[in-house]
This record gives structure tokens, sequence and C-alpha cells, in this order.
């Protein structure tokens, strides 16, 4: 049984204490700076106890219980429309709350003697807060209208963290990031209204409406149109193939707190939203969409990286091999097996964990060198062995070397996309595969060279002598052992992620396979 | 011959009953307005100082009864005179609604009138006259009570607008309003005059049954179409809107912002009142004309406020297209008209907590800038964060971006317009949206200046903020977000059933 004080309260909490911490800092003097940064890492580990303090009473839940919804908080919100305030935890969205969890305190670390330019650290780490809250709402919610707020109240903080704290081209980048979102998540609404009203019109609870989809019948055709005004709202968001563009330079302009959310975090909730609302409530339409999803998860992956050769600057190289590993989490998605849909899962963690700690390093890369184009670094291993071997670590995790975790969200989801659902044409996903195998090489191909013109050989002349170059301090120590240590826990043992995610899984996996025979 | 003549006199001059309760608030506010004025006769220059204070209380003390009324739900509606005057729970909300705008716009006005050199006791007589034609409009089920409450909304208006005489830009805003308001007026009596032949009553209700069996179809069509063109007029809807942007730039701003708020909500209420109860039986009339109302009113508003680069002027445009939304539902109103109206009415309390909102930042900002110009807002994020939180949470939600109230009005909207599945509403509906991603860029601007770019002149000095404009944006903030995070506080009370009974 759950425990009773998380049962009423552990989400609702979990959700809202950032906000809580925001608001207190919004009373509290901005020259106050130490006190600021006090107050959000404490607002961030306040949040992280009560999050991981559930995510350990879910995991003695025991297996069996993993694929139903836990913490269940159902309370009347918007009663015209019958929006509910209904949120719950089940097996695919614990990993992802923790990797929030995680994530969010140690860029708080971070960021206690990181706060980019121009400073004012009250009014950035407040944002830094609001999206917490964001990012944890949505995946919470169970009710698609209390999603869709979730999902938008993420789009501010960021655009104002890119545009306020942003590089050179903040402006450009922030605008661009902010209208793509925009208009996905348009088409995304949409897509919910029409689904609410060919349904009966009397809920937006997603277990619901997956049930009436199938009990009532709706046309396979209007089925596919919703399912397409959904992928436009997540596909922008994960990004996939064609709608990517934002990405590039969202990263490379964005600080490096907001690189690691972005990267770690927010990305995610485009491929979960793919498995937990239009997968779960549309299975029908998923099938007839798999293909194309699947063709532009291949182009991704061959297309990021090679986008990633033809980079010169290190974040933008980073930013490009996002789009290449997103493209192998949606070929996981693509295929709605089980295997597959369980390696999306596992890709989206390795991905935050592996990624996010790209993106550490190349900020404080950054701050060292005051750029970040490659031909001009070099020899990191001589200046700052420590951060050097670092970054040759995390490059192997992202090429996906066994025994890291970037090994079983790439492998698994080739593996699965040699057997996609019934319904779904095998030999195409088996070009699919091959051509995602490819790109595995491609991958090894540009992270092998990043490290070998950043790290190693000596350094350049300009700075060779250059006094600010030191190795790491005792915030990135904090800040980045964590996920390191992660990156190899998972690696050895997958199986506290997979036996997570399975359950629910392959329920939604089952659903489809009984439609496609 | 004496008897008979006395007994007819009085059978005519016979006092109908009148449910004092009922029209409480509008006689509170008549009251306390000649109460100003008597003040302001007595006391000249000594009393200039309390007026504000004293026409805020006004407004609350008429707020009063309406509450009463409200709680004492069960025996609304209230009819009176033969069914010419209703107070309902649409009425009593819009009442609300107003009385609150009239507070707010006091609160704007305070600063700007007292430092300004302009007479300002009878600015504050002129808001709470125009404030009472406002509460009148809401319970008018009669074409005469309709035209009577347009016009007393009005008239103080065209003096209001041109409040700084010193100045061309005022002068020009008035005269312009007056004329284009004048001939609305012209156009709006033309309709009902032909309404009134059809049906021989000012009725509303009448009416409708009237031009229901009416077979003269021309006639029928050209009496709708003008009166929906007069009110046209009051709501901005474009092609009508062409005086908005001149006025609102050379009026004082706190009277723009009651332009663009309140008076504009004033001559919604009307178009409400009249096709959803006038011309409910007409739908093949007034629908295709409210449509491609809408459509261009919101695509032409959005597209003309992409271009400006004065933030009042943006704001006008922008209120043509926000007046765009709110036509929308009208569109699609037959078989659907209480939804329609509660998303309408949903959208006008929604829109005046924003609006209201941004233009007390305006004039905040103006205070220190002496400027309209959207370049002159760069850096007040870093002289005036909470100022520049408070501005952002108003653009986002003009923008109708969640989780502040924008999103809910625009939500109420779509959901009327995808109802049903009508091929014309679910047209309208894809106008809207590729509409809200436009207005989207140019209220971002606004942030963009806002957030991201140096002040102009490099003048980082704090603005010191009068408390009655804190007032005024701490209202409209609290309103604005509650609204979007808890829609149900407005949805509940618009939930209207029934508003096109009498």
């Amino acid at each position: 049984m759950e425990n009773s004080f998380l049962q009423d309260w552990g989400i609702t909490i979990m959700v809202f204490l950032p906000l809580v911490g925001a608001l207190i800092m919004m009373l509290t003097p901005a020259s106050q700076e130490e006190n600021h940064k006090s107050i959000a890492l404490g607002t961030t580990l306040a949040t992280a106890a009560i999050g991981f303090w559930m995510c350990v009473d879910f995991w003695r839940l025991g297996k069996s219980e993993w694929n139903n919804l836990h913490y269940v908080v159902d309370k009347n919100w918007i009663s015209v429309v019958n929006a509910r305030y209904l949120v719950g935890v089940d097996g695919i969205s614990i990993p992802l709350i923790a990797l929030t969890l995680l994530v969010v305190p140690l860029v708080m670390i971070y960021s206690w003697n990181h706060i980019p330019n121009p400073g004012n650290p009250k009014a950035f780490l407040m944002l830094i807060l609001v999206l917490h809250t964001g990012m944890l709402g949505s995946f919470v919610a169970q009710d698609l209208v209390l999603f869709f707020v979730f999902f938008e109240v993420v789009l501010l903080p960021m655009y104002f963290m890119i545009g306020v704290w942003g590089g050179e081209d903040r402006l450009y980048a922030s605008i661009k990031f902010f209208l793509y979102t925009l208009f996905g998540s348009a088409l995304m609404l949409v897509s919910f209204l029409a689904l609410y009203w060919s349904t009966g019109s009397d809920t937006f609870i997603m277990s619901e409406l997956a049930e009436r989809v199938q009990t009532q019948d709706i046309k396979l055709g209007t089925q596919v149109l919703i399912f397409g005004g959904m992928f436009m709202g997540f596909g922008i968001k994960v990004p996939m193939f064609p709608f990517h563009t934002w990405l590039p330079d969202a990263h490379t302009q964005a600080p490096t707190q907001g690189s690691v959310i972005l990267a770690a975090v927010l990305l995610k909730l485009g491929t979960y939203g793919f498995i937990r609302i239009a997968i779960q409530i549309l299975p029908e339409a998923a099938i007839e969409w798999a293909p194309w999803i699947g063709l532009l998860a291949v182009i991704g992956i061959i297309y990021g990286s090679l986008g990633c050769l033809a980079q010169t600057d290190m974040k933008r190289l980073i930013a490009f091999s996002s789009v290449a590993h997103m493209g192998y989490v949606m070929l996981g998605i693509a295929t709605l097996t089980d295997f597959g849909m369980n390696a999306a899962i596992f890709g989206m963690v390795a991905h935050g964990l592996i990624t996010g700690m790209l993106f550490f390093i190349a900020g404080s890369v950054k701050d060292r060198f005051h750029t970040l184009e490659i031909k001009r670094l070099g020899g990191l291993l001589i200046q700052a062995p420590r951060m050097g071997w670092i970054l040759g670590f995390c490059t192997m995790a992202s090429l996906g070397l066994p025994g890291l975790a970037g090994f079983w969200g790439e492998f698994p989801a080739i593996l699965a996309a040699y057997q996609p659902a019934p319904g779904i044409s095998t030999s195409l996903f088996r070009v699919y595969m091959v051509v995602a195998a490819i790109g595995t090489v491609l991958a090894a191909g540009y992270l092998l060279w990043l490290l070998q013109r950043t790290a190693f050989g000596t350094p350049s002349e300009e700075f060779e002598d250059d006094p600010e170059i030191h190795d790491m301090v005792f915030t990135e120590y904090v800040a980045w052992v964590p996920l390191l240590i992660l990156i190899v826990l998972f690696g050895f043992l997958p199986h506290l992620i997979f036996d997570l995610t399975d359950g629910t899984v392959s329920d939604f996996a089952d659903a489809v396979a009984a439609l496609g025979k | 011959m004496f008897a008979v003549l006395s007994t007819m006199l009085a059978a005519a001059i016979e006092r109908p009953d009148i449910d004092w309760h009922a029209v409480l608030p509008e006689l509170l506010l008549l009251g306390g307005g000649a109460l100003v004025t008597v003040i302001d006769l007595v006391f000249l220059e000594r009393a200039r100082k309390i007026m504000p204070t004293l026409t805020s209380l006004v407004f609350l003390v008429a707020l009063i009864p309406v509450l009463t009324l409200w709680e004492a739900g069960d025996n609304l509606p209230r009819v009176m005179w033969d069914g010419a005057y209703v107070v309902d729970n649409y009425s009593l909300v819009l009442k609300g609604l107003f009385l609150l705008s009239g507070y707010v716009i006091v609160l704007l006005s305070t600063n700007y009138m007292s430092e300004g050199d302009y007479y300002d006791s009878e600015y504050y007589q002129l808001i709470s006259a125009s404030v009472l034609g406002m509460l009148v409009m809401t319970s008018a089920r009669d074409l005469v009570s309709i035209f009577v409450a347009l016009e007393l909304v009005s008239i103080p208006a065209y003096l209001m607008a041109a409040w700084r005489k010193r100045d061309l830009k005022s002068n020009e805003a008035g005269l312009k309003y007056m004329l284009m308001g004048v001939f609305a007026s012209a156009i709006l009596l033309y309709g009902m005059s032909l309404l009134y032949g059809l049906a021989g009553s000012t009725k509303l209700a009448d009416i409708a049954t009237a031009i229901d069996i009416g077979e003269s179809k021309p006639i029928i069509t050209l009496g709708i179409v003008f009166t929906i063109i007069g009110f046209g007029f009051k709501v901005s809807a474009v092609p009508f809107h062409t005086w908005a942007p001149d006025t609102y730039e050379g009026a004082p701003t706190p009277l723009t912002a009651f332009l663009a708020v309140a008076s504009k909500a004033a001559g919604f209420v009307a178009l409400l009142n009249v096709i959803i109860i006038g011309f409910p039986t007409q739908a093949e009339v007034v629908e295709p004309f409210m449509w491609v109302l809408a459509a261009i009113t919101m695509t032409v508003g959005n597209l003309i406020a992409l271009r400006q680069t004065n933030l009042v002027r943006m704001l006008a445009y922008s209120g043509v297209a926000q007046a765009g939304y709110m036509l929308a539902p009208l569109a699609v109103f037959s078989g659907n008209a209480d939804r329609a109206t509660s998303a309408v009415v949903t959208y006008l309390v929604i829109y005046a907590a924003m609006n209201l909102g941004a233009f007390a930042v305006v004039i905040i900002a103006a205070r220190k800038t002496q400027s309209g110009e959207i370049s002159s807002y760069g850096g007040m994020f870093n002289y005036a964060p909470g100022l520049t939180l408070a501005m952002t949470f108003f653009l986002f939600s003009l923008a109708g971006i969640p989780p502040v109230g924008g999103w809910w009005a625009k939500f109420e909207v779509f959901r009327v317009l995808t109802d049903g599945n009508r091929a014309s509403g679910i047209a309208l509906a894809v106008v809207a949206a590729v509409n809200s991603v436009v207005a989207a860029f140019y209220y971002l601007n606004i942030a963009k200046q806002m957030w991201f770019m140096p002040a102009p002149d490099g003048d980082n000095s704090r603005i010191v903020i009068p408390p009655s404009l804190i007032a005024a944006v701490g209202l409209t903030l609290a309103v604005t977000i509650a609204t979007g995070v808890l829609p149900g506080l407005v949805s509940d009370m618009t939930d209207f059933v029934n508003v096109a009974l009498p």
C-alpha cells in the first residue's frame, strides 16, 4: 500500500513546492544573492526529498503494481468542461520524474558560482524553479487540459532564460524556440479538443479517452488526423527532423543551465507525450503513423550525425547529437512494441544524464576558454586533466559503449526495429534498423573526433599560459559526480529502469498488438 | 367629460411596479454621481483631492446590491417594465464587471489627472455617468433603453477623449471619436426604426416574434445589419474600427483604457442583447455576417498591430483583434446561444483584467519614460523587475498562453466554435488559431524589449509607483492569474442558462 501522506499530498507538494520557493524568492530583495541561491537550492532539495521518497515508496509496491497509476489525486478543476486536477504516477513517469528531481538540484549547485551574464541570480533561479514545476507537472498530469497547461508553463521560463542569459544570438534563438513550440502546442490543443468532441465531450482524462476511442468506434480517418495534431506538438518538442531547427540555436545560445535542463528534461516532454498520450489514446492511428515516424526518426539519426560532423562549435555539436539521439528514442517508439518503447524510455533517461553532462562540460570549458570553437581548443587533458577524462568518459557513454547507460537506450531500439508491432511493415523497419545502425558508426566518428580535437594534443598557443584555465572546482564535482555514477550504474544494471517501465509499456503495446492483427 | 379625462390620465400615468432592490445599483451610482457633482459645486477646489476616493467609493458601494442580488439568486430573473428591463445572472455578472472596471479606471486616473493640468472633478462625474450607462445596458431588453444606455455611455466618453485640451492630438481624438460615434448612432437608429416599423414594438422579445413571422425579408435583413453595424463601431470591429487607434493614442491614457475595456464591453453587451434576444430566429442573416466581421476583425487587427511602434496604438489594434475573437462565438450562436453568451462574457471578464493591467503598466512606464514608444520599454527588467513580471503576465495572457487567464478565454471561444462540428465554426476556429500565433509575435516583442534590451537612454533609475497604480496592477494581476489557474472562478459565474428568456 502507498504511504497515506504521499497518497494524498505527495505529488501535489512535489509539483508546487518549487513555485512556493519562487514566491519566497520574489519577496526577498535582489541584493541578497547568497540567500537566493540557498533558497533555490533548498527548495529543489526539499522537492527532491519528497519526490524520491515517493519513488522509493513506489518501488516498494512491487513489480505487479507498477503498471497502475498510484498516488492518484482527482479533484474537480474546471467544471464546465469537466477538466480535472488528475495527477498520478506509474512506471513510465517515475524514471523521468526521478531524472528531473536529480538534474534540477545539480543545476542549482552548478549555478552557485556559475551565474551567467548579466547576473541577477534572483530572476535566473526563480525561472528555473518555475520550470521545475512545469516539468514535474507535465510528467504527473493525467488529464489533457492539465497536461497542456503544464506543458505551456515550461515554455516561458526557457524563453526568458535563453533571451536574457543567452549568447550573442540570443534574441533570434529565443523567439525561434518560442514560436516553433507555440505553433506545435496550438495544433496539439486543437487535436485535444477534437478528441474531446468526438468522444462525447465530457472528459479529458487520458485513460478514459483511450477507452472511449476503442468502444465508440471513432473513424480511423479522424483518429489519424487527431494523431497528426499531437504529432506536430510533440514532434516539435522532441525535436524530430524536419522540425529540429530550433534546437541547435536554442542549445547553443542558452546558458549552460538552460542547455542542461533543455537536453535532460525538456526534450523528453515530447517523447513522453508520444507514449503517454498519442499512443495510449490512439493506438490505431499510431500504427498508421508508425512508418512515417520511423522514417523521420532515422532521417534524424543520419542527418543529426552528419550535422555534428560539420560543426565547428562544441556546444552546437552536442546539440546536433541530441537530434540524432532523440532519433533513436523515436525509432524505439515507432516500433510500437514493448521492447522498443522500453528502450525509448531508457534512452530518454540515458540521454538526459549523458547529454546533460556534456553540456555541463561545455559550459565549464566556455567559462575557462571563453570560446567553444573546436579548432581553437585542444590539450584539455594537459590543462585540466580531470575534466578532460570526464569529457572522454561522457563521449564514450554518448556513443553507446556497452557497460554505460547510453548503450541501453540505443542498442535495444535498433534491435526492436527488427520486429515492429503487427500491422507495421517489417521489411521497412528492417531497412530503418540498418540505417540506424550505420548512425552509430557516425556517432562514434563525431564524438571521438570531438574528443581528439579538444582533449588530446597540446594546448593551443593562445591558451598555453592562460591563468584562468584550471581544473574542476568544488561545485563542479558535486554537480557532476552523481550523474557520472548513474551513467555507470544504469550501464551495469539496466533492469532498474526496464523493470519499472515494462508494466505500463506492455499494456500500451498489447493494445497496439490487438489492433494490428 | 372631465371625469373621463381624469380617469384616462390616471390610467396613463399609473406608476409601474418598481423592484427597488433590482435597480439599486443604478440608483446608487446615479445618487453617487450626483453627490460628487454637488460636492464639487459646493467645495470647488478644496474637494479636488478627495474626488477620486469618493468616486471609487461610489463604485464599490454600488457593487454591494449587485452582490446581494446575486446571493439572493433564487428569485432571478427580476423582470420590470413589462420585460423591458431584466436583472438576471447575466446582467449581474456584467454589472459587477463594469463597476470593478470603473473602480480600476479611477485608480488609474488618480495621479494622471491630479498631476496634469486638467479639470478633474468633472472627469470623475463623467466616468460615473458613463458607467451608469453600462449598468443600464446590461439589463436593457428594449431598443429605446438600449439606445439611451448607449448614448449615456458614449457622450461622456466623447468629452473625456478630448480632455487634454491643450494637446492637438487629444482634440483630434475627441472629435474623431464623436463624429464616428454620432455617425454610428445614426446608422443604428435607422436600423432600429426599421425593426420597430416591422414589429410595432421596441421590446426585443416582440421584435424576435415579429421578424420570425415577418415576410419582408429585405427590410428585416437591413434592420438587423444596420443595428449590428451601429454596435460594430462601438466594439471597433473592422471595417468600423478606424477611429480607434487615433482616439486611443490621443486620449488621456486612463481614458484609453476605459474605451478599450469598459466601453467596448458595453458595445458587446448591446450586441449580445440584440442578437441573442432580438434576432435568435435570424441565424441565416446574423451568422454569416458575424462570421465575416469576426474573421476580418481579428486578421486585420493583428496584421496592423504587427507594424506598430507605439505601444498604445499597438494595444488599440490588438484590442481590435481581440474584439474579433469575442465576435466569433456569435457566428455560431444558433442552437447554442447560452454557451455562446457564456464564452463572450468570459472573454469580456478576462479581457478586462488583462487589458486594464497592461494599460496600468503603460501609465506607470510613461511616468518615467514620457513615451509610449515600444523601444522606450528597453531595460525595464533591470530597473523595475516586478513591473516587468506583471506586464509579462498581462502580455502572455493577451496572447492566450497558459497559465494566465487569456488561455481560458480563448479556450471557451474555441469550444463554442468547434462544438457541433459545423464547418463554418471550425473554419473560423482555424482562422482564430492562426491569428493567435501572429498575435503572440507582437506581444512577445514587448516582452523582448522589457527583458532583453538595454534602456535606450541608459537611465536605470527605479520608478516610483504611486499606491493607486500599485493597487490597480495588483488587482488586475490577481484576477488575471486566478482566472488562468482556476478558470472555474469565472466559468461558474458565466455558466448561464436561458439568457434568451426575458
